[in-house]
């Protein structure tokens, strides 16, 4: 039980949030791979560009997000399917992604991540000589 | 989790969800009644349901959809929200996680009594449904006079 490494992806290893941390939602993701990179994408709703921080820290890979919905001042909750009022997942990255060029957009909540591998990492075509 | 979660988690959740197991064997889910319409944890989209005295505001946490694709109905205090996300997937690339809801929805929310299916809007925002329902006009208390 203490190890908690996620062996889905070798790649892109999943990080276990620090425990001391306030509890968050952990959003759904897709997360594909080409010769060219890999593409991660969220869903994290209510989440607007500026309340979005996507952190490289070494070889890790954070998503953060506040979900801000206009709520009116006076309401009362009287369902809710998300209790957090913010989106936290991590992931550890290897060491053939290019972590300094990492592109990020977010359309209606979804949010896409693209990571490029270094060029020199990049399967080549190896041509078979025959005498 | 979420019900298409198809991939393999880390153990540690196997072991959050056996313990679950046996704690429902123990005491019992089904003893409490639920809504009869009440589903699943985990259905997509999730919902929050706020109340003001004026009105009813409800939130559908769904990213991603086309808001014309929508089917939003109202009867009587009876919400209905059927539709459908389509997740753009890579055909040359290799998945590692498939956890985003890809396929048809409907959620059926039941609202307080007193909501007037005349008055409501929607509106969806960084993919957010918001609709809200106004609530018929409160009757104020009233003083009664014994003769």
């Amino acid at each position: 039980m203490t190890e908690n490494k996620d062996a889905v992806t070798p790649k892109l290893g999943e990080v276990q949030p620090q425990r001391e941390r306030d509890p968050a939602l952990r959003p759904p993701v897709d997360i594909s791979e080409t010769s060219e990179g890999i593409t991660l994408r969220a869903d994290m709703p209510g989440v607007s560009r500026e309340g979005l921080n996507i952190r490289v820290d070494k070889d890790t890979l954070s998503i953060e997000g506040d979900l801000a919905v206009d709520m009116p001042e006076a309401g009362e909750v009287i369902h809710a399917d998300l209790r957090y009022a913010q989106y936290r997942r991590s992931f550890a990255l290897s060491g053939e992604l290019q972590t300094d060029s990492i592109e990020a957009r977010l359309k209606d909540g979804v949010l896409t991540v693209r990571i490029p591998k270094r060029v020199e990492v990049r399967p080549r075509k190896i041509e078979v000589r025959v005498d | 989790m979420f019900g298409n979660l198809t991939n393999l988690e880390g153990r540690l959740f196997d072991e959050f969800k056996r313990v679950e197991q046996e704690l429902d064997q123990m005491f019992g889910r089904w003893t409490w009644p639920t809504g009869i319409r009440a589903l699943a944890g985990g259905s997509f989209p999730p919902i929050n349901v706020a109340s003001t005295p004026e009105q009813v505001d409800v939130y559908l946490f769904a990213a991603g959809l086309d808001p014309q694709g929508l089917d939003i109905s109202i009867q009587q205090n009876l919400l209905t929200v059927a539709g459908t996300r389509k997740v753009e997937r890579e055909e040359d690339a290799e998945y590692y996680r498939q956890e985003r809801f890809d396929g048809d929805f409907r959620r059926v929310i039941t609202l307080p009594d007193d909501v007037d299916p005349e008055r409501v809007e929607a509106a969806y925002k960084n993919g957010v449904l918001h609709i809200g329902v106004q609530r018929h006009v409160a009757t104020k208390p009233r003083q009664i006079k014994v003769k």
